[in-house]
């Protein structure tokens, strides 16, 4: 897999607390059977009841930094809600944090979650918000995250640092690699050998 | 020093195969179980590498989330859901995985079915594309819910890679008062330990009040963990599991299931065991609980106000406030009185036998608000067959509820049980999020069954208590 150093691009604040993948993604999208369709639908329901809804804000058309507040993506593990957001553009998101079961979607699909302090997210979340126009990078062999002359250390868990880093984040091709050391761990547990060596 | 390890870690070094290059565990995880929604995407990974299921037997697939509970005839009027049929039933017999359909009376909801049939048993490790998976936790076993990437992992390695979290001993001591159930233990333990409190962690409940509890009231806790943050919860095998396990069709017979108990129970922490993070709660502080926000978190007793903004933390008062304004509610205000419109007892939550007694208990005898539509849907086909043959079905027939087929009906928005618009429900399933139920402005106050059925006769949210 291509290894996921930097992203570069403009970016959407979204700078929320505890937003869940049922409002990323709406259950009534998961009625299908591949993730196709889905990016026209990320937020949908937040997007019918706010106007203002940043994405559907033409400024940040085409941005493809996503900058969110603690406890990003909690809730269903519904990998569809990280599909619906690549699908909708986005390739790299900022966080103050993140849930864990969509972190984990996120790195599967080698999109980088980074986490910053609640005060950086404020203020890139209003430097994006001034000039929509800024880039921003999340340089990960680094940990920072950069943005006009605003700088931040983040944080990644070291085994998706790594994964990302180095291109081995597609973890099938690695886990049927061991097929033989799996078929050895089956051997040595009670409840597949009729309890007898427990 | 294996003495002191508790029950997460011991399972956790018996279940790895190798430690990966990123540094995550290789985990062998002993049972799979799929549904139809988190699955297609799955097999269709496995086909374009053509890669194979590497222990058919040991994954399990129903359908749950889709499906109406009202008219069940095919095909479905939702076209994308009779696709999804389609395609899980094409899936399974493609790659030879034993399905739990509509006509199986062992269908239900997939963290229903697991434990019902036996499947979910202490010292396993269980995944299931579904964050509710943490419901297995209950007997003893390290129950995770992934995503679709990994539900492919799992059928094509019987494996995934995963960090190792820490582990957090939850302790709850003493009695719960009467009119108190799991429902309440779980939310009260939310409300303290924040929603994403758990993260990076996996809970271990333990402590006298779980010790009490049945398979189902710890199901209940341990369902909710994720709401909590924690991806994993489990509560250590005693004799309450052994015997719920013993004769269940999946469960080891005869001589073979002696030499399992020893060994389950010879898995559960020792009093001695070491943890990450320990904290402690007492039995006694909790009241009938309900939400009266958009996370599981913000609940308060039936009796008690909602705090007034100005004493949550500051960076946390505007997000108070919008879930006030969301739930059209102030600060300070009570919760007894609250006027619903809809009322739904079911869900992995409290969808088993011992969640409908309860609920039947405040039915019996008595009506259902006029203005209220209340529905019980049996979590599984086993529970519902159960309660038709206990007689709740006419007492919940009789004070005005619909008795439906199994399903998660109403806990989501995948199927035809919807709330429409503004409605307001009393529900006992597991999330409160803003449009989960269906509408995308409709709101949801969790609670426990009883709670729920006493919410329906009085047509707005009541304490359980003065009709018990």
């Amino acid at each position: 897999m291509q290894k996921v150093e930097q992203v570069t691009g403009r970016a959407v604040p979204l700078p929320l607390d505890d937003i869940d993948t049922d409002r990323i993604i709406p259950a009534r999208y998961l009625r299908c059977v591949t993730f196709e369709g889905l990016g026209e639908h990320a937020f949908e329901d937040d997007r019918q009841q706010d106007s203002k809804h940043p994405f559907d804000d033409v400024r940040y058309k085409g941005a493809s930094v996503l900058v969110a507040g603690r406890n990003f993506g909690c809730g269903s593990s519904r990998e569809h809600a990280p599909q619906a957001l690549v699908r909708w553009g986005i390739k790299a998101m900022i966080a103050e944090s993140f849930a864990e079961i969509f972190f984990g979607n996120c790195t599967s699909n080698g999109v980088p979650c980074v986490c910053v302090t609640a005060d950086a997210v404020k203020q890139l979340a209003a430097a994006v918000t001034a000039n929509p126009q800024v880039p921003v990078t999340v340089d990960l062999p680094v940990l920072e995250v950069r943005c006009g002359n605003l700088k931040f250390a983040c944080t990644m868990p070291a085994s998706a640092h790594s994964s990302l880093t180095t291109g081995q984040w597609d973890f099938l091709a690695q886990l049927v690699e061991a097929g033989d050391e799996v078929l050895a761990t089956a051997k040595k547990l009670p409840y597949l050998n009729g309890f007898v060596s427990a | 020093m294996s003495g002191r390890q508790n029950l997460f870690n011991r399972v956790w070094d018996l279940h790895t195969v190798r430690t990966m290059a990123s540094g995550q565990t290789q985990l062998f995880i002993g049972q799979h179980l799929i549904h139809e929604v988190t699955s297609p995407q799955a097999f269709q990974m496995l086909r374009d590498r053509g890669l194979k299921v590497m222990f058919p037997e040991r994954t399990l697939a129903t359908v749950d989330h889709i499906i109406p509970t009202d008219n069940q005839a095919r095909p479905f009027h939702d076209l994308l859901a009779e696709e999804m049929m389609s395609a899980i039933e094409r899936n399974c017999r493609e790659f030879g995985v034993t399905l739990l359909n509509l006509n199986d009376n062992r269908q239900g909801i997939v963290h229903i079915v697991g434990p019902e049939q036996g499947l979910t048993q202490p010292g396993i490790t269980l995944a299931c594309g579904d964050s509710h998976t943490s419901t297995h936790g209950a007997f003893g076993c390290i129950a995770f819910g992934i995503g679709t990437s990994q539900v492919a992992d799992v059928l094509a390695s019987q494996t995934m890679a995963l960090g190792r979290p820490k582990v957090r001993r939850v302790g709850v001591d003493g009695k719960l008062h009467p009119g108190v159930f799991a429902k309440d233990v779980i939310l009260h333990i939310i409300r303290k330990l924040g929603v994403q409190g758990g993260v990076g962690f996996a809970y271990e409940f333990a402590g006298s009040t779980f010790d009490a509890m049945t398979m189902e009231e710890r199901m209940t806790v341990c369902n909710m963990s994720i709401e909590g943050g924690a991806r994993c919860g489990y509560i250590n095998p005693d004799q309450t599991t052994v015997d719920y396990l013993r004769g269940r069709p999946f469960s080891p017979q005869g001589a073979e299931f002696d030499r399992a108990a020893k060994w389950w129970l010879d898995l559960a922490s020792k009093p001695d065991a070491e943890f990450d993070h320990k904290v402690s709660l007492q039995a006694a502080d909790i009241e009938p609980t309900v939400t009266w926000g958009i996370n599981p978190a913000q609940s308060v007793g039936v009796n008690e106000p909602i705090g007034a903004v100005s004493t949550f933390p500051a960076e946390e008062q505007k997000g108070i406030q919008e879930a006030l304004d969301f739930m059209e509610l102030k600060e300070l205000q009570k919760l007894r009185g609250v006027k619903i419109d809809v009322a739904f007892i079911g869900s992995c939550t409290n969808g088993r036998i011992s969640d409908l007694r309860e609920a039947a208990k405040i039915a019996e005898g008595r009506k259902v608000s006029p203005h209220v539509k209340a529905l019980v849907v049996p979590g599984s086909q086993l529970v519902r067959a159960q309660a038709e043959a206990e007689g709740l079905h006419e007492i919940f027939k009789a004070a005005g509820f619909q008795w439906r087929e199994a399903g998660c009906s109403m806990c989501l928005a995948m199927n035809p049980d919807k709330l429409q618009g503004r409605e307001i429900c009393a529900s006992s399933s597991n999330r409160n999020f803003k449009g989960r139920q269906g509408s995308p402005t409709g709101r949801t106050l969790l609670m426990s069954p009883a709670m729920v059925a006493a919410a329906a006769i009085e047509g707005a949210v009541a304490d359980v208590r003065e009709m018990m």
